[in-house]
């Protein structure tokens, strides 16, 4: 069968930081043990005229450009987020427009809390395998909401990636691909609330590391791999912490994680959490190099991908997110309350 | 701004679409139904065109009272912007300390939200301009 | 094309005029520019009103036959047109008035200009001011109507080296001339330091370089010169009635450290009137904002391109300077009701070439000039008065 894989990517993350301490120190908490317990430092913030659909235009942008792919050929966009600006009228158009990919394409919305940016991938696979597109951009972004006060408001950031999906020209393998889905009521936000509930250390064990584990066992099982046949590991990243314990059960090492781990510098992404952190290991992935990404969302699913770079990547430009994060500059809790739109 | 209105300008505030004379091979943005240099000779020559997004800064201020639909954002930086094709337009500038902004600054288009129609209303979207990388 | 006359002129105070509404101010301008000419109303062959926004600051088109009614002249049923450039809408009504004197068609016209500007919010009046903008391509994307003004002038000062202090000393004159102005909105005078020190609206401006938000009314009566010799021995000749356009944009400008429709009005007006600038004595100019004064004096050709700062600074536009500029005070000190700031323009010219100016009177006014522009440039009026 015709290998299906990434043909480009792209990924953004807004230029603003807040420290954890600062919010901490707002709060009345003690920042340092904060970031040191959650693996979080600072997160970052989008401005107030950034949203999930500018962050996905610039990061699809980035996609095109780097990969030179004609947005004409791209049949389809999906863009998965929890945080899309409507709750009805989907952002996907608002992106195929902006690339210059409309109208023959089919466009949709995904919502599956931090994971709908992988689901997303997983439908352009198959759309591409059954050729019944040419190319397929799937793309996970947010500009997270957390309360403020809550627990999550350390690590609820903004950002997102595109993955351009296809036959020809592919930088990265998709192997495989296996999902682990369960109605587990881990992480939720009822229509009209501006903020997410979630099951506090019930995050962790049935929610977090369940799916998780699940789906990237079955991967293993499913390809008869091992982890040391892997050169990285991407997982989800709520906080600093969740992927090395993920990592460290099943058996994979410090080194295969760090590289796309970017939580402790930018937060969590949410649905650009996976697909960032996948970024920054193609940044730097060699031809031959083999990747396990698994994400995670809502408590309930992960989607697990095996993938093999190519000899194509090293024509691909590349070092782009991690250069991107460096530009960088802090604002305090009341800027961050502006750029959030809290007053508005 | 009413829907048809904001959605017929898709083109020039999402991709940079203006107008190239035909004739005399000048840019024009936002589009122009003919060209005022050649006139009537440009005349069913006005041809699409995409603005590569990329130019320097003509001149710029610093906004610190803003018209309503732009309330809680001041201060903001917006700039009269001379494009790489030769025309001119007008844009804020982003993601850059006001210190930094300088007449000559390269600078590039980027997509932003630009206002939103209340909280019932449509969100518009169209271009800003960051300092070139 | 025969020669025109001014007869008459009249204002209402400029200021935030509560009790009055846009038709009391209409009335009141028109009926005290009627007695001042010494004419009856059924003299009027014709009237021609100007006013940017009466649509969206009070709900009112239509202003032609609303003229008509408040001046008691609808029952005679004359001709009344609204004309509308934005802040030229005054200078247009007067052009458009001349021209149908001067081609024959009406022998009598009253010209006015009106602007009821504070039945709104002070958010919202700015908001409807941004419309003598390009609202599709400039205001949408944030600009405000001082924030075009304060591009011009960074330009300005980048390209000269004209300073803050310079734009400052444009509002302090203008401050002094209104003190003596009895009809002026504000009358306090004001130091350099207080233009500096006053809230930063749109970077380099601050809110002392920005004229206010202002009700007001202004009317003239005008008239074939050979007529006007039945109503007075002081002929006031209109000399030179032009006007050009430009983009409205400030993107479709061809140069930003000038506003080319001024300079080509100027041009229109010095021929028709054949005359140099160093001719004129005096001049009533549209200083919206400081910048738009210093860019004024040298865009009609009193001053070299970059020197406009250094006059204003060094008092060369002073009430006793070479050649004073808005000795009424200006749009800054005097107010500028939208609509009405053409035709006042007119009405101090006629004071201090008649010498009824006061306090404010200067030695030589023989030959005096108004400039009244729309936008960022997008219209620019002048006309060139003469004691004949």
């Amino acid at each position: 069968m015709e290998k299906v894989g990434i043909v480009g990517y792209g990924a953004y993350v807004p230029r603003y930081r807040i420290k954890a301490e600062e919010i901490a120190r707002v709060w009345g908490k003690n920042g340092k043990s904060i970031s040191a317990g959650l693996g979080v430092y600072e997160k970052s913030v989008p401005s107030m005229d950034e949203d999930t659909a500018t962050i996905s235009v610039e990061a699809a942008r980035r996609a095109i450009k780097f990969s030179g792919v004609d947005p004409k050929e791209i049949g389809a966009v999906y863009v998965g987020s929890e945080s899309h600006p409507y709750a009805v009228k989907p952002t996907a158009t608002i992106v195929g427009e902006a690339i210059g990919a409309t109208p023959d394409m089919t466009a949709a919305d995904y919502e599956f809390a931090c994971k709908a940016g992988t689901a997303a991938i997983q439908t352009c696979m198959g759309l591409v395998k059954s050729d019944m597109i040419k190319y397929g951009m799937a793309i996970g972004a947010d500009v997270s909401q957390a309360a403020p006060g809550d627990a999550l408001e350390y690590a609820a950031s903004a950002g997102g990636a595109a993955y351009i999906i296809g036959k020809d020209n592919i930088i990265a393998e998709i192997n495989e691909t296996v999902s682990y889905t369960t109605d587990t009521p881990d992480f939720w936000r009822r229509e009209g609330e501006p903020y997410p509930g979630h099951g506090e250390r019930f995050t962790g064990e049935p929610a977090y590391f369940k799916q998780v584990l699940s789906a990237t066992k079955k991967l293993m099982d499913k390809m008869g791999t091992k982890p040391s046949d892997y050169d990285y590991v991407v997982f989800h990243q709520p906080n600093g912490k969740f992927p090395m314990r993920a990592a460290k059960r099943l058996g994979f090492s410090k080194e295969q994680v760090e590289e796309g781990l970017l939580c402790p510098v930018i937060g969590n992404t949410y649905s650009g959490s996976t697909m960032i952190g996948l970024s920054a290991v193609l940044d730097v992935a060699k031809p031959g190099d083999r990747i396990l990404a698994t994400s995670y969302g809502s408590g309930a699913g992960s989607d697990s991908f095996d993938i093999t770079v190519t000899d194509k990547i090293e024509g691909y430009p590349r070092n782009n997110i991690r250069k991107m994060i460096e530009n960088k500059v802090y604002v305090d809790y009341a800027l961050y309350m502006k750029y959030r739109g809290e007053f508005k | 701004m009413g829907i048809a209105r904001y959605w017929r300008e898709i083109p020039q505030r999402y991709n940079l679409i203006g107008t190239k004379c035909g004739s005399c091979g000048r840019v024009y943005f936002p589009p122009k139904a003919i060209c005022p240099v050649c006139r009537r000779k440009s005349i069913g020559k006005m041809e699409e065109y995409k603005l590569k997004g990329t130019g320097t800064v003509e001149t710029y201020t610093i906004i610190y009272t803003p018209p309503p639909h732009f309330e809680g954002e001041e201060p903001y930086a917006i700039a009269l912007i001379k494009m790489d094709e030769g025309c001119y337009l007008m844009g804020e500038i982003v993601d850059c300390d006001f210190e930094d902004i300088h007449i000559g600054m390269k600078v590039e288009a980027c997509f932003r939200r630009i206002e939103e129609d209340g909280t019932r209303g449509a969100i518009q979207y169209g271009y800003k301009f960051k300092k070139a990388e | 094309m025969r020669d025109v006359a001014i007869i008459g002129s009249g204002v209402t105070k400029f200021g935030e005029l509560w009790e009055k509404s846009l038709a009391d101010l209409v009335a009141e301008a028109g009926i005290s520019a009627i007695m001042d000419a010494g004419i009856d109303g059924t003299d009027i062959d014709a009237m021609y009103i100007g006013g940017m926004s009466a649509g969206r600051f009070v709900g009112q088109e239509h202003l032609g036959a609303l003229a008509a009614e408040v001046s008691g002249l609808s029952e005679l049923h004359i001709p009344s047109t609204r004309v509308e450039a934005a802040c030229a809408s005054g200078g247009l009504a007067l052009h458009s008035g001349y021209l149908a004197v001067a081609s024959g068609m009406y022998d009598t016209v009253i010209v006015g200009g009106a602007e009821k500007m504070t039945d709104v919010a002070g958010k919202e009046a700015t908001n409807i001011l941004a419309s003598a903008a390009d609202r599709e391509w400039e205001a949408f994307f944030g600009a405000t109507f001082p924030g075009l003004y304060a591009l011009l002038a960074r330009y300005h000062m980048h390209k000269y080296g004209t300073t803050p202090e310079q734009l400052a000393a444009v509002a302090v004159k203008n401050h002094h001339n209104g003190s003596m102005n009895p009809k002026a909105q504000y009358r306090r005078e004001i130091t350099i330091e207080d233009v500096l020190n006053s809230t930063m609206v749109a970077d380099p401006l601050h809110l002392l370089d920005c004229s206010p938000i202002t009700d007001g009314a202004a009317s003239a009566v005008i008239t074939s010169v050979e007529k006007a010799k039945e109503y007075t021995d002081e002929i006031i000749k209109i000399k030179a009635s032009a006007q050009a356009s430009d983009s409205i944009s400030l993107a479709g400008r061809s140069r930003f450290d000038a506003l080319p429709a001024t300079i080509e009005a100027a041009k229109r007006a010095y021929k028709q009137a054949g005359i140099e600038p160093s001719d004129i004595d005096f001049a009533e100019v549209h200083d919206c904002f400081t910048i738009a004064e210093i860019m004024a004096i040298e865009d009609l050709g009193f001053f070299k391109k970059g020197e406009g700062g250094k006059a204003a600074e060094e008092g060369l536009t002073a009430l006793d300077g070479e050649i004073p500029i808005n000795t009424s005070g200006g749009l800054k000190s005097k107010g500028h009701p939208v609509g009405a700031t053409g035709i006042a323009q007119i009405h101090e010219l006629l004071l201090q070439l008649r010498g009824k100016a006061d306090k404010r009177q200067i030695e030589k006014a023989e030959i005096g000039l108004a400039h009244n522009v729309g936008g960022s440039g997008g219209t620019a009026v002048i006309h060139i008065l003469e004691a004949i």
